[in-house]
């Protein structure tokens, strides 16, 4: 049996990993489930939102100003808000992340569709174009990249969300961050919490951005040069 | 085809944009609709499509109340041409071209025939049809805007200043290339434009609108001859007045022969027939005299020297006149695009004659001085 207080931190984390490999696996998964549900819910709402708004100029003041103000609560008052309503667990969570996520999501909807030329919806009006197909056959397509930026960016907080999210008993990476810090001399443990969610944020935003700039219509590879 | 009754749009805040727009507008024919900024015609274009809805007055389409079609449905029997072009930058050109018909649901065969058939129209490859628009220059986007609008057989095609974002001289090709099509496919035309030039040079009638107002809608000569009032003097401008005055002229009273070869001649017999004619341009044709290109001294030297015969070396690209055009077009053409020399045509494209910039001067010479000339031999 090795003793474990005589080895260095770094040792000690990969002692850590080595033992409960499959546990902070599954917290991963978990975790990494718990950030997507709540953007998914997130991008199900706000995407629809965003395109109202950029139809209708005037509801576009009070909606991000709302969205904005969601933004401006720390995670923890909002949680524990949350909280008083759905009680603890993961549920709670995923509201959370929901929350957060709006704003980003709706704004670069927003923007996504209003940026477009004006000439191009126009022209596809005057072709004869039902608003609907407006709205599918070119302002989607033009702004899908714009939209999952904001995504993106939601993702990646999503995942620093999710992580706090252990102190109301979501799961997570975030528990074995907790249990690292309740323990004495738990340096490894809250490493082998922090470095795995770290990973996380930066290949979720890896993954989108490679995503983004394959659905931008600016960016496609040039078949040939004329 | 096409009747306009009291047209009228007021816009919120009480500003009248068309003021009771009354016209008639027969199938194949090129209407322009010309104005200062701030006259209305774009917005009177634009409620032919119902993209914008008058406020009253009516429009009937074949003896069809337009205002009872479905918007949806009219625009997609009615060709809409836009400035800024709108093309759509995520769909390739074959989608660009095909997209009313798509909107349609036009079997995918059809579709297809037709883009490769309307990019044959414009002089366009057809290998153009798997790129993407910001691939293509200007001019060439355009030519593709244009032949969105024919796609789904639409009889009336409105245009709104489809050439004023392009250089002179692609705007030039442009113009010519729509006169042709709208001639050969017999498509009525609702063209708004600023520039009266284009207007002169396209329209079978002129309708100049100030203030919302239709202040005259005649054919060209006839506007240039009889401007109704101060205003449309005014808007023609005075050097286009007097142009008109002394030349109804047209080419065939001026053009000089043209020196000409048949493709399959060698390359020797083409120095010698320049030689001998004392030019240094050639025109190539075929058997039966139709204009293919030419030949000048520039493209005798260099790599043509290894060449052999007239086919291998001339030159496609030419800009020439149709018979019966006015003279006055021709000097512009030679003028806008320096040109030395122009060719005029006839119906079938058979070379007749030749204009050059000799000629030109002739014929000024002539107007100005040639009076006073006549004069002096009198006295």
């Amino acid at each position: 049996m090795t003793d474990i207080t005589q080895l260095s931190v770094v040792e000690q984390f990969f002692f850590y990993m080595n033992e409960n490999g499959s546990y902070i696996f599954s917290q991963f998964v978990s975790h990494f489930l718990l950030s997507i549900y709540g953007v998914l819910l997130a991008s199900v709402v706000g995407i629809p939102i965003g395109i109202y708004i950029s139809k209708f100029p005037r509801f576009t003041g009070p909606i991000t100003t709302l969205a904005n103000i969601i933004q401006t609560i720390p995670t923890l008052a909002l949680m524990a808000m949350i909280m008083l309503v759905l009680g603890l667990g993961k549920t709670t969570v995923i509201v959370t992340v929901f929350f957060y996520s709006l704003l980003p999501i709706i704004k670069n909807t927003h923007v996504g569709i209003t940026t477009i030329n004006r000439s191009l919806t126009d022209a596809g009006r005057g072709m004869g174009m039902t608003k609907l197909q407006v709205l599918y056959m070119i302002e989607l397509p033009l702004s899908i990249s714009v939209i999952i930026t904001g995504i993106r960016i939601a993702l990646v907080v999503a995942i620093g969300i999710v992580a706090i999210g252990a102190f109301i008993g979501a799961g997570g990476l975030g528990d074995i961050i907790i249990r690292g810090t309740n323990a004495t001399n738990g340096t490894a443990i809250i490493l082998a919490g922090a470095i795995p969610t770290a990973l996380m944020a930066i290949l979720a935003d890896i993954l989108l951005l490679w995503l983004e700039r394959r659905l931008d219509p600016t960016k496609r590879k040039k078949l040939r040069t004329v | 085809m096409l009747h306009i009754e009291k047209l009228k749009k007021v816009y919120r805040g009480g500003k009248i944009a068309v003021d009771d727009l009354t016209l008639d507008i027969q199938k194949g024919e090129f209407i322009a609709f010309i104005g200062t900024s701030g006259s209305g015609k774009t917005t009177a274009l634009r409620m032919l499509n119902r993209m914008v809805e008058p406020t009253s007055g009516t429009v009937t389409i074949n003896g069809k109340d337009m205002m009872k079609i479905n918007p949806v449905t009219l625009r997609r029997s009615i060709g809409y041409v836009i400035q800024q072009i709108g093309l759509m930058p995520h769909m390739t050109i074959r989608d660009n071209i095909t997209l009313v018909p798509r909107l349609l649901q036009w079997q995918k065969e059809k579709s297809e025939a037709t883009a490769r058939h309307l990019i044959s129209l414009v002089n366009l490859p057809e290998s153009y049809l798997d790129y993407y628009p910001s691939q293509l220059s200007g001019g060439q986007q355009q030519r593709i805007g244009v032949i969105r609008a024919l796609a789904a057989e639409q009889d009336i095609i409105l245009m709104d200043e489809p050439f004023g974002a392009l250089d002179p001289i692609t705007r030039d090709t442009l113009q010519d290339l729509i006169k042709e099509l709208q001639r050969n496919l017999n498509k009525t035309i609702i063209f708004v434009t600023h520039d009266m030039d284009e207007a002169i040079k396209l329209a079978d009638k002129i309708a100049i609108m100030h203030e919302g107002k239709l202040i005259q809608f005649d054919t060209p000569d006839n506007i240039l001859a009889n401007p109704i009032n101060n205003f449309v003097k005014e808007f023609i401008g005075s050097h286009r007045l007097i142009q008109q005055k002394p030349n109804f002229k047209t080419v065939d009273e001026v053009m000089i022969k043209a020196i000409s070869i048949t493709i399959e001649r060698s390359l020797d017999e083409a120095i010698r027939l320049m030689v001998k004619s004392r030019v240094d341009t050639l025109f190539v044709t075929d058997g039966d005299n139709r204009l293919l290109g030419y030949l000048n001294v520039e493209s005798l030297t260099g790599d043509a020297r290894s060449k052999k015969s007239v086919s291998e070396v001339y030159i496609k690209d030419i800009v020439y006149m149709k018979t019966g055009s006015k003279l006055q077009d021709s000097v512009r053409r030679i003028l806008k695009r320096n040109l030395n020399n122009i060719p005029v045509v006839d119906n079938q494209n058979r070379l007749i004659g030749l204009i050059t910039r000799a000629n030109i001067v002739d014929i000024v010479y002539e107007t100005i001085w040639g009076d006073e000339e006549q004069e002096l031999k009198d006295s």
